[in-house]
């Protein structure tokens, strides 16, 4: 079975770690703070502006300036603090963030992510993203593996305007966490109840399979 | 206006000077600290072909796209675009040019053009469309593009509290590019939710110096929230962050 939306966000949060500064994208990546760990401390950086960002607020406690880079009210955990965009900014491409989290359209061997603009369709903009990949070290793209149709969004080359040049290590998608390291992926883990065939089908780059691939554990 | 008072007391008086194919530097990100009542000034006025530098460019009927059915703007540089319907008609019957410009770098444009430096080298955008026609070079083996500096005419900006000098503090994530446009404007305009008497803000907790500031209005803000994300009030003493 592919997982779900919050399975994806479930497993990426198991590569959390205590102490890690992390940025999460908008979507699935928004959901990876829901899973965090019990025994660890993780601290959230939202680019606008806020590290140190809390749950949702309660009616109450609704603040109109207090929001997340998704435009989203929250609350500031203890210990947060806001900055202006430079300062913002200066942290995730002075490379101090420690984990970021986005989403993309396809991802290439060779570590290219495409995420913000199809051409020809309405084109809203890159946001933070550019600077996201290029500026952290520590990145995992979630995605769905392929299209609806069955067209794979893992590919030997992005075929879509890029967002970032060989920034990307890891991609977690609903049917496996895959590395890419020397212009190939490499399967790593897979959904529980996806078989290596299925992921090898669907994915268009070359994927090399060394061994038993075990199942994800969520 | 005596020695360094800034406070101004019309948004007449706080957009004075601002005429056509000017570029203005605008504070904000989404809805949050937009100057709201200074861009209702640019639209009363009717300036146009303006070219604005700002995050985002509001909703259909509020933040900067109220300057958009009166065509009032010429070209956008902004990071994220296309809440508003008329924004994407516009851009998509090519009457409004869209400059896509990544967010950490539009920032540093506006950083940079308020501190002198007209330009500078970042790894943000190499190898993407943002580095089209721009100047490429290697630093200690990684490539880097480099990025021109932005000065605004006129930078329009959202603080929570001044004083008299234009001494600025910011509230919360209202804070986003303000500082930054504070800076990069020849002429700079803000408006504030709370006017305070010289020597009542702590010179430590100041965000942003009153040499930056050219006018001070107090304003009344609506402050809208584009996405109102609430949990239960009975789960107030849950798990935080």
């Amino acid at each position: 079975m592919a997982l779900s939306r919050e399975q994806i966000a479930q497993r990426v949060a198991q590569e959390l770690k205590d102490g890690y500064y992390v940025n999460l994208g908008i979507g699935i990546p928004t959901l990876v703070a829901n899973y965090v760990p019990e025994d660890i401390e993780v601290m959230l950086q939202s680019e606008n502006g806020l590290l140190g960002m809390g749950q949702f607020p309660t009616v109450d406690e609704i603040d109109a300036d207090l929001i997340n880079a998704g435009k989203q009210t929250v609350t500031m955990a203890k210990g947060a603090s806001v900055f202006d965009s430079a300062e913002s900014f200066a942290m995730i491409r002075g490379g101090h963030v420690d984990l970021t989290v986005l989403g993309a359209f396809e991802v290439d061997v060779n570590g290219n992510i495409a995420s913000y603009m199809i051409p020809g369709k309405l084109i809203k903009g890159m946001g933070g993203a550019m600077d996201l990949v290029a500026g952290a070290d520590n990145i995992i793209v979630t995605m769905t593996h392929a299209s609806k149709h069955g067209v794979s969004k893992l590919l030997k080359s992005c075929s879509l305007p890029l967002t970032g040049k060989g920034c990307i290590k890891k991609v977690l998608t609903d049917l496996a966490f895959i590395e890419i390291k020397e212009g190939k992926f490499h399967l790593l883990e897979r959904a529980p109840g996806v078989s290596v065939k299925d992921i090898i089908q669907l994915t268009e780059g070359e994927l090399v399979v060394t061994g038993d691939i075990p199942e994800m554990k969520l | 206006m005596a020695g360094f008072d800034k406070v101004v007391s019309s948004y007449e008086e706080a957009m004075d000077g601002l005429t056509d194919n000017m570029t203005i530097i605008a504070g904000g990100f989404g809805l949050c600290g937009i100057p709201e009542n200074l861009i209702s000034e640019i639209k009363r006025k009717g300036t146009k072909s303006l070219t604005l530098v700002s995050n985002n460019c509001g909703v259909d009927d509020f933040g900067l796209g109220v300057l958009l059915p009166n065509r009032q703007i010429k070209k956008i540089v902004a990071s994220y675009v296309g809440e508003n319907a008329e924004f994407e008609r516009q851009m998509m019957a090519g009457e409004l040019a869209v400059e896509l410009t990544p967010q950490g770098t539009l920032a540093e444009k506006m950083r940079a053009g308020g501190a002198g430096i007209p330009a500078f080298f970042t790894a943000t955008g190499v190898g993407t469309p943002v580095a089209e026609g721009k100047e490429e070079r290697s630093f200690n083996g990684r490539d880097y593009i480099l990025e021109e500096a932005i000065v605004g005419d006129f930078a329009i900006v959202k603080a929570w509290k001044a004083d008299r000098y234009g001494n600025l503090v910011f509230r919360k994530t209202a804070r986003n590019f303000n500082p930054l446009a504070a800076t990069a404007g020849k002429i700079t305009v803000v408006e504030v939710e709370e006017l305070v008497e010289v020597g009542e803000l702590d010179p430590d907790q100041i965000h942003t110096p009153g040499i930056y500031v050219n006018r001070v209005i107090q304003g009344s803000f609506e402050k809208r929230i584009e996405q109102r994300t609430t949990r239960p009030a009975d789960e107030a003493e849950g798990k935080g962050e």
